[in-house]
């Protein structure tokens, strides 16, 4: 049906292990809950931090995920709960709830701006933006070096993955400089 | 096309990354109200035209809601505000008299 190379590369990510904080941001909490799980801070609104194979996102004002190797869950939840205490907070382990997707290449930014209303051309390195992907709601981001994360919910992952593969059926508009 | 930014993740979110939750600060009619009441509360909704005020879930980002006014004439977008609130910010109400002196005002 086409006759172009695809203009992006895409790829499923490794599983690898999820957990939902969420917690009064106006309190000690949820940043001692971070610091105790990833042994990272509390990131500002929509960035995310990063050490290793350890990552912090904000997900909304009162909602942190962290992301982690699968065997550092099982410590991770225990030591979030502990940090928590008796305050309030909520410690999930969402592993199994979503899949990343990466897509790499020149014109990367460019199949990720065919299918969603947010401006692709505006995010930066180590944000995330959650939006959506034609109709299912996804989260996208980068770190500057070339590939863009995609997280999508599993029970819409096929159909994720349908949507990224054609929107990459070439040919590209050249509307990003490449690489970018 | 309705373009309003979240006040709680800062997004410039575009109509179709939001679900609709009708008209703003509507005030429960209470446990003594009449049946009259009780139905004007449920049903009766003001759809003007000019400044109107409405709840917007940002579904496709944060899921947190929050209240836009705008103009329902021009599509001018006066201010977004979270929704935790049971008035409008006194700073957005003097900008739009300041812009529209014909506003009467919330009920």
């Amino acid at each position: 049906m086409h006759d172009h190379q695809p203009i992006a590369r895409l790829a499923p990510a490794p599983p690898c292990g999820m957990v939902t904080l969420k917690g009064d941001p106006g309190r000690a909490g949820l940043r001692r809950a971070v610091k105790a799980a990833v042994g990272l801070s509390l990131p500002g609104r929509r960035a995310m931090l990063r050490e290793g194979e350890r990552v912090v996102a904000w997900m909304a004002p009162d909602e942190v995920m962290l992301f982690m190797p699968r065997g550092d869950v099982a410590a991770a939840l225990a030591a979030a709960r502990k940090a928590f205490g008796k305050g309030s907070g909520l410690v999930a382990d969402v592993s199994d709830a979503r899949v990343l997707f990466t897509v790499a290449g020149p014109h990367a930014r460019e199949v990720l701006a065919r299918l969603s209303p947010a401006d692709m051309g505006a995010l930066g390195p180590g944000e995330m933006r959650r939006t959506r992907l034609a109709q299912i709601p996804a989260g996208i981001w980068h770190w500057g070096e070339g590939a863009f994360t995609v997280m999508v919910f599993r029970s819409v992952a096929e159909h994720a993955r349908a949507l990224l593969e054609n929107a990459a059926a070439g040919p590209e508009a050249g509307f990003f400089a490449p690489g970018t | 096309m309705l373009i309003l930014t979240c006040p709680h993740c800062g997004i410039a979110a575009d109509e179709t990354e939001l679900a609709p939750g009708g008209e703003a600060h509507l005030k429960r009619a209470g446990p003594e109200a009449s049946d009259v009441e009780f139905e004007a509360y449920m049903f009766a909704r003001r759809n003007p035209l000019g400044v109107h005020f409405e709840r917007w879930r940002h579904a496709m980002g944060c899921g947190k809601w929050f209240i836009a006014a705008r103009a329902t004439d021009t599509l001018e977008v006066f201010g977004t505000y979270p929704a935790r609130t049971e008035a409008p910010p006194a700073d957005l109400v003097r900008r739009i008299r300041r812009k529209r002196p014909e506003w009467e005002g919330l009920p």
